[in-house]
């Protein structure tokens, strides 16, 4: 905070403003701060530029899809694929929501690359409230499918009885430890991406003529950004599609 | 495991494998230059994709450490126990942290993997490079 109002003083923004929430509509309800944000505006550019693609482009259905068309079967084919390679075909049913994870987070990421916007996956509690979905009904699944068999899932089989004493915790804590690794990936990598492409273009303007040497380093990054931000879409999704395979199959 | 997937992917691979090989056909007929396929973006994405699985691996071990941790501060805490239990789960922690390593390693190798034995297919060899 004390670093946001020192850089805003000077001409030039902080690193750090980007990720600030800022309440567009002040909303308080029973004296919780339920403000619309810019961070919920973001949201809703995403959600809705995702429907407007998925419509839009399907609305013709030709067998030879148009461009736009054939991104849309590339995306929906990418978690389609993902999906069947990892789970098999008991992950069928879930489809909807994984391919509707992958589309909001793979936008999250990539409308945060347009400058002046704001990346709402750069926030943990954005990032942790999509992992603890993912965590919460994965758990849910396999306990209604196994029932008390789930449980086994923190049993390795052929171990020897008296290392379980060990080994339960071990697998507990590593489960319990799935949707903070999963939160904090994806959190991070879109943190320390724009901070570090807002520092260096601070020495952009700092260096005068010279500025034209971290100017090169920038668009080497920029382009790896949009990678980045393409990859942690997809290892949000493959993870977990991963995790439902756990659950579904247990080991 | 590999079951569900496995009885699947070949009947969905092979009329592919099989369009590819007839377009490749009818490109050399046209006298097109083969296709450049996904080998040929494969070298753009490798350090990004080595990256995001280091990343990956730091990640694991360090979320399971913290986990562990504060697992065992809870518990301290509830059962005012300090400062016993916050080490032994950062023991346990930091084992889990390993496993997750390991699980990861693992996975990552499968793909790896598979990805040479694409490589090593001759449906989906090498045309020389830059073609």
């Amino acid at each position: 905070m004390g670093r946001n109002e020192r850089a805003g003083r000077t001409s030039v923004a902080g690193p750090l403003d980007q990720f600030e929430v800022r309440p567009l509509v002040p909303i308080q309800v029973g004296g919780l701060d339920l403000s619309f944000t810019n961070s919920a505006l973001w949201m809703l550019i995403a959600a809705t530029a995702i429907t407007l693609l998925l419509t839009m482009s399907m609305r013709g259905r030709a067998l030879i899809p148009t461009r736009l068309q054939s991104v849309a079967e590339i995306l929906y084919e990418t978690v389609a694929n993902m999906l069947r390679e990892n789970v098999g075909k008991a992950g069928r049913p879930y489809f909807p929501f994984v391919f509707s994870l992958f589309m909001f987070i793979l936008f999250g990421n990539l409308l945060g690359m347009i400058p002046y916007s704001f990346t709402f996956t750069s926030h943990i509690i954005v990032t942790f409230g999509l992992a603890i979905v993912v965590f919460l009904g994965v758990t849910v699944i396999g306990i209604a499918r196994h029932g008390a068999k789930f449980l086994s899932l923190f049993v390795p089989q052929g171990a020897p009885g008296w290392t379980l004493v060990l080994i339960i915790p071990i697998e507990l804590v590593s489960y319990l430890s799935r949707p903070v690794s999963l939160s904090v990936r994806l959190f991070a990598n879109m943190t320390v991406g724009h901070l570090m492409l807002k520092v260096i273009a601070g020495f952009v303007v700092g260096l005068g003529v010279f500025g034209i040497l971290p100017l090169a380093g920038l668009v080497a990054i920029t382009a790896l950004e949009f990678l980045i931000a393409v990859i942690q879409a997809y290892v949000f999704t493959i993870l977990t599609c991963i995790y439902l395979h756990d659950a579904i199959h247990l080991h | 495991m590999g079951r569900d997937g496995g009885d699947q992917t070949p009947s969905q691979s092979d009329p592919l494998k099989d369009l590819e090989r007839r377009l490749e056909e009818a490109r050399g007929r046209a006298g097109l230059p083969p296709r450049r396929g996904a080998k040929a973006s494969e070298p753009d994405g490798a350090p990004a994709a080595g990256m995001g699985a280091g990343m990956r691996i730091a990640v694991d071990l360090v979320a399971a450490l913290a986990v562990g941790v504060g697992l065992g501060w809870l518990l301290d805490t509830w059962l005012g126990t300090a400062p016993w239990l916050l080490l032994v789960f950062f023991c346990i922690g930091a084992a889990a942290g390993f496993l997750n390593v390991y699980r990861t390693y693992q996975e990552l190798e499968k793909q790896a993997r598979q990805r040479r034995a694409e490589r090593r297919d001759p449906d989906a060899g090498d045309r020389g490079p830059g073609a």
